[in-house]
């Protein structure tokens, strides 16, 4: 503006007006940001580090569970002889002495519990005479009782050798086995999903009668068609019972007759059901392909079946599921709620200092204690919902069994306590992603007769999507990993029946289930035999990280297909 | 000489509408507007002192779209806008022109009650659209500027595809006929001159478009609508020379049917499109008048100063 002033003139003298610029070593370090650049360098290296340490562990041993090790034969001086899978060698010091010698040792899993009354051995180096992997040595896996190694001596039929010596036992063995687990296996499925209807069948009609005197009194015609319907369906039932035990008793009966002889290295000799065994192989004989052959026939055990023996043995399906089932419900009900909350407070409520206290209120929320969560869970949807909703639709149940529907723990309850839990991760991430959509799209929307919802509906929320994304996937992460509020809310150590599965009506929403991360804990701390299961452990470690994993991974691809289609690129 | 003839252009421009209050203002400062030199008259305004616009005669001929009755707008405590009076000829082109910071965004966001949604932001005096009070608390605000298409100093597409784009403003009304969507569609992108570049990629997403090419989609959405007033920010400020020209072209066109507002910072656009042209300064009307009469011949050494190049 003031282009008629005279412009003044600086009396400007070369040294004196001119700052000095200094070039010192110090200056150009700075500038250049080098000692930043190797501080930040590190703190990255650290963290990698520590990841890829933890996730290398967890992969390597998770991996290598099932890999068929060699049986390795050990003969010391003292005249014993050991058979097994050496797990573990380390270095120790013999203190018993004059002067402390330091020798080595192994730590071998010599399986056969119910004749050794161990799982492992450690054995001094220094006492062994011979060791060996002889050929024929055979880790024989069993339904009950853990491990067994030994030497095939004979295969029986009702006692009488068909196969005699290991070679004839081995390949009379493999060609009966098959069918022998076939038929375990339809028996199973006999007496626990066919059973198993008859039994709810049944319940559904005590229950039915229990709650027609309820309803209508012990007089009442109702009453008395609801225990004439009782009769016949268990006259019905019996019969259905009677002819399933026919063809259950005629399979095990065919399965029955086989059995396995086996000598051991202390000299015994044991008969094992051919039923009983889940699985032989012959480690120092098979080459790498039927080692592969065995490693993924026992993670497809893994992956697909039953726990068996505690939990530290056979597979954990049930758990794969449960995980998978409730993180999916519990991300169906935090991400409604989490986005409506968010966009309630970031764009509908006047900012003020009670929108600002709730904020804090709700950060704070993310830092309770998971357990408070779950005590949270089981008083309130438990204790006070369920019961009430039992009292009101199940109270029959109630009555004559004594046992609450939804007033105890549940898939239900479950999601909703880790809902809850997650909620605060879903809010903050909702709100960052709300306010980092540029206010000119906003503005636009306006500009062009939009209302708010309107505006918030068509480029709010879709502009907003990926950022919501991260927050779901924060919060599945987080859920799926959690285990202490789930432990009072309806995960338990052993739910064989799925919650989600093939029968009406497929999700069900009181049923307890299990968990892999409680399945970590329990494994890993409640297991009677621990040195067994470690490797378990890590295996079902291996597999939770994996599912987070692959869960993220989807959300993430999700994120970025979203990203392309509503965050631009334009600089 | 011109100072002389500027009271009684002012004394004359107020409409019988103009209040008295207005009036009052004028007449002692203009008494001795005659001894303003250009410097003092801006230095009286970096001061806060009153100065007031010399409005051309041949204003108050044209009819009006848009009244402006002495807007006062504040930010705060901070105020933008010093007793703004203006018409807006109707289906005309009139340009707002001033030096960065002078409050013509500020106007331009006040037709269209965008500052609505800024709660710190104070109002005084009124605006009329086609004789509908802006301000008036009947006024529906949505009806308001479906009335009125804008178009940002920025572009600012939606996160959605280009065709969506361009048919927001039927969407938002629920519009579903394939049939008019496509119509309006093309015909907005013709427009907007950028038909020929994005016909064949109408369902890409539109964040994917270069700077120029999203402007020129703003301009396709703003003139989606058909709306009485189009309110242009800087719309050029993002294109080059060719768009440039494409775009003047297309208020070219749009003179005679549409009545448009535009902002510029370029001297040359102002003259090459616009009929009339106002001259902001501080928050303040300084002057305004049929483009040739401000480019060739201002009443006030500033404005002359200004469009030529020599401050601001
Ligand atoms: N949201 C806001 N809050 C406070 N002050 C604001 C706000 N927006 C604009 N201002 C101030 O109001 C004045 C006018 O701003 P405005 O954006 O209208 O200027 P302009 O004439 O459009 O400038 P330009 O040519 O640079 O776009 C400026 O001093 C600016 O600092
Ligand atoms: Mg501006």
């Amino acid at each position: 503006m003031n282009s008629d002033a005279s412009p003044k003139t600086f009396p400007l003298r070369e040294n004196e007006l001119r700052p000095k610029r200094r070039r010192s070593a110090h200056t150009t370090l700075a500038s250049h940001g080098e000692p930043w650049v190797w501080l930040m360098a590190g703190s990255l290296t650290l963290a990698l580090m520590m990841i890829a340490g933890l996730l290398g562990l967890i992969v390597v041993r998770g991996s290598s569970t099932f890999w068929p090790v060699p049986l390795q034969l050990v003969q010391t001086s003292n005249g014993r002889e050991s058979l097994g899978e050496v797990t573990r060698r380390e270095e120790a010091i013999d203190a018993t002495g004059p002067k402390p010698i330091p020798f080595t040792r192994r730590l071998i899993r010599i399986a056969n519990f119910e004749i050794t009354g161990n799982h492992f051995e450690w054995i001094d180096d220094r006492l062994i005479t011979s060791e060996s992997n002889p050929t024929w040595a055979t880790a024989v896996e069993r339904l009950e009782g853990g491990r067994f190694h030994g030497f095939p001596t004979r295969l029986l039929e009702r006692g009488v050798a068909v196969a005699e010596g290991p070679e004839a036992a081995w390949e009379k063995f493999n060609e009966l086995h098959p069918s022998v687990r076939i038929r375990w296996r339809s028996a199973m499925h006999l007496d626990h999903t066919d059973r198993g209807r008859l039994q709810r069948t049944l319940r559904n009609a005590r229950l039915a009668v229990v709650q027609a005197d309820l309803d209508y009194g012990n007089k009442s015609p109702q009453y008395f068609a609801a225990i004439k319907s009782e009769k016949q369906i268990l006259q019905e039932t019996e019969q259905a019972a009677l002819s399933l035990d026919t063809q259950t008793s005629e399979l095990r009966e065919e399965n029955a007759k086989w059995s396995f002889e086996f000598s051991t290295t202390s000299g015994e000799t044991t008969t094992i059901p051919l039923e009983s065994i889940v699985r032989a192989w012959q480690p120092n004989r098979i080459g790498l392909m039927q080692k592969m052959a065995v490693y993924a026939s026992r993670w497809w055990e893994f992956l697909s079946d039953n726990p068996r023996e505690a939990n530290s043995a056979g597979g954990v399906f049930p758990a794969i599921w449960g995980t998978l089932a409730m993180t999916m419900i519990m991300a169906l009900f935090v991400a409604p709620f989490g986005v409506l909350a968010a966009l309630y407070l970031r764009e509908y409520a006047t900012s003020g200092p009670l929108t600002t206290f709730i904020r804090i209120a709700i950060n704070n929320l993310a830092g309770v204690p998971s357990i408070v969560y779950g005590a949270f869970g089981l008083g309130f949807f438990c204790y006070f919902l369920g019961s009430g909703i039992d009292a009101i639709f199940f109270q029959a149940s109630l009555v004559a069994d004594n046992q609450p529907t939804f007033g105890t723990g549940g898939l239900l309850w479950a999601s909703l306590t880790l809902a809850l839990l997650t909620l605060p991760v879903v809010i903050v991430a909702t709100e960052e992603a709300l306010s980092s959509v540029p206010n000119s799209m906003r503005e636009g929307s306006y500009a062009c007769g939009a209302g708010k919802w309107q505006t918030i509906r068509r480029i709010v929320l879709p502009r907003a999507l990926p950022g919501i994304m991260t927050g779901l996937i924060l919060a599945m992460a987080r859920g799926a990993g959690e285990v202490a509020p789930l432990m009072l809310v309806g995960v338990k150590k052993l739910a064989v029946d799925l919650p989600i599965d093939t029968e009406f009506p497929y999700i069900h929403a009181s049923r307890e289930f299990m968990h892999l991360s409680y399945l970590v804990y329990d494994v890993g701390f409640q297991s009677p035999n621990s040195q067994a299961a470690q490797p378990m452990v890590f295996t079902i470690t291996f597999l939770l990280v994996t599912l987070i994993a692959l869960l993220n991974i989807s959300a993430i691809w999700i994120r970025a297909r979203l990203k392309r289609r509503y965050v631009s690129q334009q600089f | 000489m011109k100072m002389l003839v500027s009271p009684v252009a002012n004394r004359d421009s107020h409409s019988p509408l103009s209040t008295p209050k207005a009036d009052d203002l004028s007449m002692p400062t203009s008494a001795h507007a005659p001894a303003t030199s250009p410097v003092d008259r801006l230095a009286a305004i970096a001061n806060g002192d009153h100065v007031p616009s010399e409005v051309h005669p041949q204003m108050h001929l044209e009819p009006p779209v848009l009244e402006i009755k002495n807007f006062n707008l504040w930010y705060g405590s901070k105020q933008a806008i010093h007793g703004i009076t203006m018409n807006i000829p109707n289906n005309k082109v009139t340009a707002l022109v001033g030096p960065s910071g002078c409050g013509k965004s500020t106007l331009l966001r006040s037709v269209n009650r965008l500052n609505d949604l800024l709660n710190n932001v104070r109002i005084d005096g009124d605006m009329r659209l086609n004789g509908d009070s802006i301000y008036n608390s009947r006024m529906d605000v949505i009806d308001l500027r479906k009335r009125m298409g804008m178009v940002f100093q920025k572009p600012n597409p939606f996160p959605m595809s280009i065709y969506e784009n361009v048919v927001y403003s039927l969407r938002i009304d629920g519009e579903r006929n394939r049939g008019v969507l496509d119509q309006i569609c093309e015909k907005s992108l013709r427009g907007a001159a950028l038909w020929d570049e994005v016909k064949d990629r109408l369902t890409e997403t539109a964040l994917g478009l270069s700077g120029g090419q999203q402007q020129r989609l703003c301009i396709a959405r703003a003139i989606a609508a058909e709306p009485e007033v189009l309110l242009l920010d800087e719309p050029c400020s993002a294109l080059d020379p060719i768009a440039t020209g494409k775009v003047e072209d297309l208020i070219q066109e749009l003179r005679g049917t549409y009545s448009v507002l535009i902002v510029t910072h370029n001297m040359q656009q102002a003259s090459r499109t616009s009929d009339f042209t106002a001259f902001m300064y501080l928050g303040r009307l300084i002057e305004y008048g049929p483009t040739t009469e401000i480019f060739t011949k201002p009443i006030l050494k500033e404005t002359e100063a200004y469009v030529t190049g020599r401050f601001g």
